[in-house]
């Protein structure tokens, strides 16, 4: 039934299109095809001038509505330290386009209602003229120069990758379908080696057990990060193309299976920081879900979000994860919380290849959880079953 | 003074034109004995444009349906979209309470196959093929292309393209569903995505029967533009229309070929085992044997010609409103040698900034810098034909019909999209920018409503040519209108959601607090371009109603255009002219000059007279 009304309407309309036409062209026929094309005529050019206008105040209701998501400014400002740069290069590439924008549209629409036809008017014969377009062609190249330069620059400071003297820590992302896994390195400090053929469904990234340097890897279900300090994140994939993409630190870096990518940022606002500055704007003043009006407001439900934004599969846009910000004593905290996956989920399984061995990093751990002072005793497991050898030769 | 009357043309066709014996063979036999040799195995020039132009409509229809269905579910995920079933099957899923939405699968299968084919079928061989098929032996006096064999094959080996793509829609793993760029692992291996099974294979092999189509047209349009112009037909004295589709032609004969190259490595990948795409792969429970490929590589082979390939959606564009504009505002094209250098310049530039989609791919930032560098070089050949359109209005005495309402729409969209271009090809801006909503506005407006403006610019314009009847004015105002501010009411927006960070290519935005704020304007954008869709369906309605019933064009040319396809009869025949190939005397550009409205580029330079 529904689809027969919608038949009949869209016949209606296209009998009504018809008619349209058939009439327009039969009152040219009756009132002279002269006056008629002239006053049509008339009327595109007034709507010319009227549609300049409705559409230069659209721009900038519209952009005056939606300023608050605008980069760099209210809230949503960038929370990284390269990130203010890109918002400046944003905005100031806004302005110049904008100018050219408003420039040329008057210009278009303001000759195209200006020269509308009238009888006996006489056009200019310009076919060229070469001043002008040399000074139309030179102060294109000249903005554009400025942006490139100013753009270059940022981005090769930017995408350097760290050096080696440099105070940052690194950590890992891995996207899979359809979700991220995140490593750090640990107490080491050094992330240890994979291979894709080692994945299994307790080792989700082929974490190579021998490699000692993994033992102390954690794999946290959230990414928290110290305020002020340069991270590096290795971006890597399982299995198609991903997008390691953070919105608010303006931070975006394709995962390739095979090819380990990289970002370098400095978080500079924690989350709680970012928060505050949220609850300044009435938007972030409602709740956060519209099903329970008295729960936390948006401000305040606020997180930094890890998304994928490189087509992946069905399930591509699901790939959230929560980034937090903390200060260093919060992180310092924190990180003294994770343990090990190692020790968590392989220690003692048929997937350890120490398996009845005792490892130098457990000893550590029972060194931290033994008050100072006491003597360890004398039951430790002898040194010589210690894996030293696999040990030396990794760290070489 | 008065324009030449129709006797004084064709007294001059004889009397200078040149008589290259066509008529003296018969050729009647072997081009038209009947129905099926007349209009659909046809070798006629003419013909074979309206069969690009009729396909790439009924393509059209097909993919931008395809965007009012997936947009439906973008701005209202909650309705109930269980009466889709009829038409989409299984696709339609229903939760608990029976409440129907688009299954994710064939929503990016949606996406996907909306993006192939307005690229390429809609945009490509529907705007190119029928217009370079029209206009390059009308305008350069020629009495057909180089060679029809060819020509009709491009047709057909695109008919083929079209049927194979559209065989894949019905395939039960669903069609290709990994984005128009199809890039590998997801497009290379089945376990990754339902859609890159059969439906991937048809995809490739519709592709690949394309690039052949591109490639037998393109061949032949170069030809004919270089080898069968007529007599006094300099390249300087070609109007832009065939400029554009001349450089359009050998841009996609070098990149095509680079396409398809990429495109056999995929095949081998997915058929053979080999790994040029393929490294450390762990999939549906497995790790794969495949090691040392890399996907960036089929990236920079799909730009190569990817990015070619958008200036030769756009190009034909800006050679039609350059010709469209100089007609109604009854005015020369201002800086036509301008006009020629900056296509050349853009085509030229065009091979060297693929890499500027690739940004954010992993590729070393350093080679960047070349390709940002190169990138905003071509802002500058844009940048004189914008202004050399809008300084030809200057002083003109300007006719509001379609066809010229569409010209500068085409105009206004170029300048939006085209200012956008210079935030993405910025690659510091691009790190904020790359795959999100900024991009989708970017590019829908800058190379898919401007070259549609371009493209219904030249439908309307030359309309009477190939059909010998006008298409309705109004309807074509209402069109116009309706479009431009529907148009603009869909993307516009769009810039606002990528400047706030929001991906592309999102099934749902529900799952990030960073996303989700904007469902009213998601609603906003679904009505909009529901809209816009009915009205391309008037244009439709329109178009075919005036076939056979729009107003009889009774003056050769209606116009009161400088240029060679309007000395042809009303409804030319078969080598286009009946006599003699008339003569080129001037430029195409005489409009206004020494007191008169037009001067057709047959007329010999009068005693004393400069050429332009």
């Amino acid at each position: 039934m529904t689809a027969l009304i919608i038949i009949l309407c869209i016949t209606l309309l296209i009998i009504v299109a018809v008619q349209i036409g058939k009439i327009s062209e039969l009152a040219q026929k009756i009132r002279g095809e002269e006056e008629v094309e002239q006053e049509a005529n008339n009327r595109s050019a007034y709507a010319m001038l009227l549609f300049l206008v409705a559409f230069m105040v659209f721009c900038i209701v519209t952009a005056l509505y939606y300023r608050n998501y605008m980069l760099g400014y209210g809230p949503h400002e960038s929370a990284s330290e390269h990130g203010g740069r890109i918002d400046s290069i944003f905005n100031i590439t806004l302005v110049i386009t904008g100018i050219v924008f408003v420039i040329t549209h008057i210009a278009l629409f303001w000759f195209a209602y200006k020269y509308r036809a009238k009888k006996g008017n006489k056009v200019l014969y310009i076919p060229h003229d070469n001043k002008l377009e040399v000074i139309w062609t030179i102060i294109p190249a000249v903005v554009m120069t400025i942006l490139v330069v100013g753009g270059l620059d940022a981005w090769n400071d930017i995408m350097a990758d760290v050096r080696e003297d440099e105070d940052y820590m690194e950590i890992e992302a891995t996207g899979y379908q359809f979700a991220w896994d995140i490593r750090y390195p640990g107490a080491d400090g050094v992330l240890g080696a994979r291979n894709y053929k080692l994945i299994t469904a307790t080792n989700p990234i082929g974490q190579d057990w021998e490699d000692v340097k993994n033992l102390d890897d954690i794999k946290p279900d959230e990414i928290v990060l110290p305020v002020g300090k340069k991270v590096r994140v290795r971006i890597t994939s399982r299995d198609v193309l991903h997008n390691f993409y953070l919105p608010h630190f303006r931070v975006k870096m394709d995962a390739v299976p095979g090819m380990p990518t990289y970002f370098v940022f400095t978080p500079t606002k924690t989350t709680a920081e970012y928060r505050a500055e949220l609850k300044n704007y009435p938007e972030y003043q409602v709740p956060a879900l519209a099903e329970e009006p008295n729960g936390p407001k948006l401000w305040e439900a606020f997180n930094y979000e890890l998304a994928c934004a490189e087509l992946c599969g069905s399930s591509h846009f699901s790939m959230r994860k929560i980034v937090r910000i903390v200060t260093q004593d919060e992180y310092d905290a924190w990180i003294k919380t994770q343990n090990s996956f190692y020790l968590t989920a392989i220690r003692n399984t048929a997937d350890d290849p120490f398996s009845g061995k005792a490892l130098p990093i457990e000893m550590e751990e029972i060194k931290n959880e033994v008050p100072s002072g006491t003597s360890m005793g004398t039951d430790t497991v002898p040194a010589e079953s210690i894996p030293v050898d696999t040990l030396n030769q990794d760290q070489k | 003074m008065a324009t030449l009357t129709k006797i004084d043309e064709e007294k001059l066709i004889q009397e200078q034109g040149y008589n290259d014996h066509f008529h003296d063979h018969h050729h009647g036999d072997k081009y038209k004995s009947n129905f099926i040799t007349t209009y659909i195995f046809s070798m006629d020039h003419k013909i074979i444009a309206k069969q690009f132009l009729i396909t790439g409509m009924f393509w059209a229809i097909i993919g931008a349906g395809m965007s009012i269905i997936f947009r439906l579910q973008l701005g209202f995920p909650e309705e109930d979209y269980s009466w889709l079933r009829y038409l989409l099957g299984k696709w339609i899923v229903l939760d608990e309470a029976g409440v129907g939405s688009l299954s994710q699968e064939f929503y990016y299968a949606l996406v996907t196959m909306h993006g192939t084919i307005l690229v390429f079928f809609v945009l490509t061989a529907g705007l190119s093929g029928t217009f370079s098929n029209l206009l390059i032996p009308l305008q350069v006096g020629a009495r057909d292309m180089a060679s029809p064999l060819l020509n009709m094959m491009s047709y057909w080996f695109f008919f083929m393209a079209g049927l194979v793509m559209f065989i894949s829609l019905f395939v039960s793993t669903g069609p290709f569903s990994g984005g128009w760029t199809a890039y590998p692992p997801l497009s290379a291996l089945p376990q990754a995505s339902s859609g890159s099974g059969a439906g991937m294979t048809l995809w490739l092999v519709s592709l690949v029967l394309f690039v052949v189509s591109v490639l037998l047209g393109g061949i032949n349009y170069v030809t004919t533009v270089l080898n069968l112009r007529t007599k006094g037909m300099s390249m300087w004295r070609m109007p832009l229309t065939i400029w554009a589709f001349l450089i359009t032609a050998i841009i996609g004969i070098l990149s095509f070929p680079v396409l398809v190259s990429g495109f056999l490595l995929l095949i081998l990948d997915r058929s053979l085992g080999t790994s040029f795409y393929l490294s450390e792969i762990f999939i549906g429970g497995q790790a794969l044997d495949h090691v040392g490929g890399s996907p960036v590589l089929y990236q920079h082979l799909f730009w190569f010609l990817g990015h070619p390939e958008v200036y030769i959606i756009i190009l034909p564009a800006m050679g039609i409103v350059s010709e469209v504009l100089s007609v109604h505002a009854r005015k020369p094209i201002f800086g036509y040698k301008a006009m020629v250098l900056s296509i050349l310049a853009i085509a030229f530039l065009s091979f060297i900034v693929w890499a500027h989609h690739m940004f954010m791919s992993g590729v070393n930032p350093f080679i960047s810098n070349f390709f940002v560098l190169f990138t905003l070089i071509i802002a500058v050949p844009s940048a004189v034909k914008v202004f050399n359109w809008i300084a030809t209005l200057y002083g003109g005495n300007i006719r509001f019909n379609s066809p010229m309402l569409f010209a500068i729409g085409f105009v206004s969209m170029f300048i939006s999209g085209g200012l956008t271009g210079i935030f993405l090809g910025n690659s510091t801006i691009d790190i904020q920018m790359h795959d999100t909503y900024f991009v989708v506005a970017h590019f829908h407006i800058v190379m898919g409503i401007a070259a549609f403006f371009g493209m219904f610019a030249g439908i309307y314009h030359w309309f009477p040519k190939m059909y010998s009847r006008f298409m309705n004015d109004t309807l074509g105002k209402i069109h116009f209108w309706g479009t431009l501010i529907g148009a603009y009411a869909i993307f516009w927006p769009m810039h606002y959601l990528g400047i706030a960070g929001v991906p592309r290519r999102y099934y749902s935005f529900d799952t990030f607090d960073t996303f989700r704020h904007f469902g009213t304007m998601n609603q906003f954008i679904t009505v909009a371009a529901i809209v816009v869709f009915a009205l391309q369906l008037l244009f439709v309605v329109n178009f075919f109603y005036s076939i056979w019933k729009g107003k009889k064009v009774t003056t050769q040319n209606p116009w009161g255009a400088t240029t060679l396809e309007w000395t042809t009869p009303i409804t030319p025949g078969h080598g286009n002219w009946p006599g003699n190939i008339p003569a080129v005397q001037r430029w195409a550009y005489d409009y206004g000059k020494d007191g008169r409205e037009f001067i057709s580029q047959i007329e010999p330079l009068a005693e004393g007279e400069k050429e332009h």
